[in-house]
């Protein structure tokens, strides 16, 4: 078994119900910090499944895209976590 | 041989993401998802970006890039755990009923947001004395 099937048909699968699961979770969520921190999670586990992608191409150029989205999920969890507290303060 | 190496650590970190996946939807509130899954994600994530590293050796950017992406995780998840948390504790999140302690409880006060440190809940603390003149006023 080349690294590159194992990659395809145990890594990504495992990814992929990782990401169902977080998926649930984000439309069940009783509270919006709950879908707060799917998000967060969701953008995490993407950030891994666009490197395990990269690997299984060959292709390294993905990572960029990796290392934005790291930035991006940052920004947005504090964004929400701000105009929460606001929200809340009246 | 570095084959081995990317599959094991590939493995680990795919099963530490499955478990925060799995972590966020059975427990049963908000801080102990939160608690389960920022450790966890974070985990399996930097674990996977190291297999990257180690699969592109001749690249030197691209081990660069991974490990930047790997510090910049470490960094901000436990900072936007906190921020988050905060957030929830202020507009009243239900805690679970098995929680036996709140330290909290009583140490923030709703209006301004400041926490009281030490054994003295808010309440008890004495009002603030006006800013006198040449001294820095913290509270701005």
């Amino acid at each position: 078994m080349t690294l590159d099937s194992y990659i395809d048909y145990v890594i990504l699968p495992i990814l992929a119900i990782s990401l169902l699961l977080v998926f649930i979770r984000l439309f069940k969520g009783p509270d919006i910090v709950d879908r707060v921190i799917a998000l967060d999670l969701l953008i995490t586990i993407g950030i891994s499944v666009i490197t395990v992608y990269s690997i299984s191409t060959g292709k390294s150029t993905f990572i960029d895209v990796a290392m934005i989205l790291a930035l991006i999920a940052f920004l947005g969890t504090i964004a929400f976590s701000y105009y929460i507290e606001k929200r809340g303060r009246k | 041989m570095i084959n081995i190496i990317i599959g094991v650590l590939c493995t680990i970190g795919a099963l530490a993401i499955l478990v925060a996946a799995i972590g966020i939807l059975r427990m049963p509130d908000f801080y102990l998802r939160l608690s389960v899954t920022v450790k966890a994600a974070t985990l399996g994530g930097g674990l996977l970006l190291l297999s990257a590293a180690f699969y592109f050796p001749e690249e030197v950017s691209v081990t660069t890039k991974a490990l930047a992406i790997i510090f910049f995780l470490i960094l901000t998840a436990p900072v936007a755990a906190h921020l988050i948390a905060r957030s929830a504790y202020f507009i009243g999140t239900a805690q679970w009923e098995g929680t036996a302690d709140d330290d909290l409880a009583g140490m923030y006060d709703k209006e301004t947001h400041q926490l009281s440190s030490g054994n003295t809940p808010v309440n008890a603390l004495p009002p603030k004395a006006e800013p006198e003149l040449g001294t820095d006023d913290e509270t701005v």
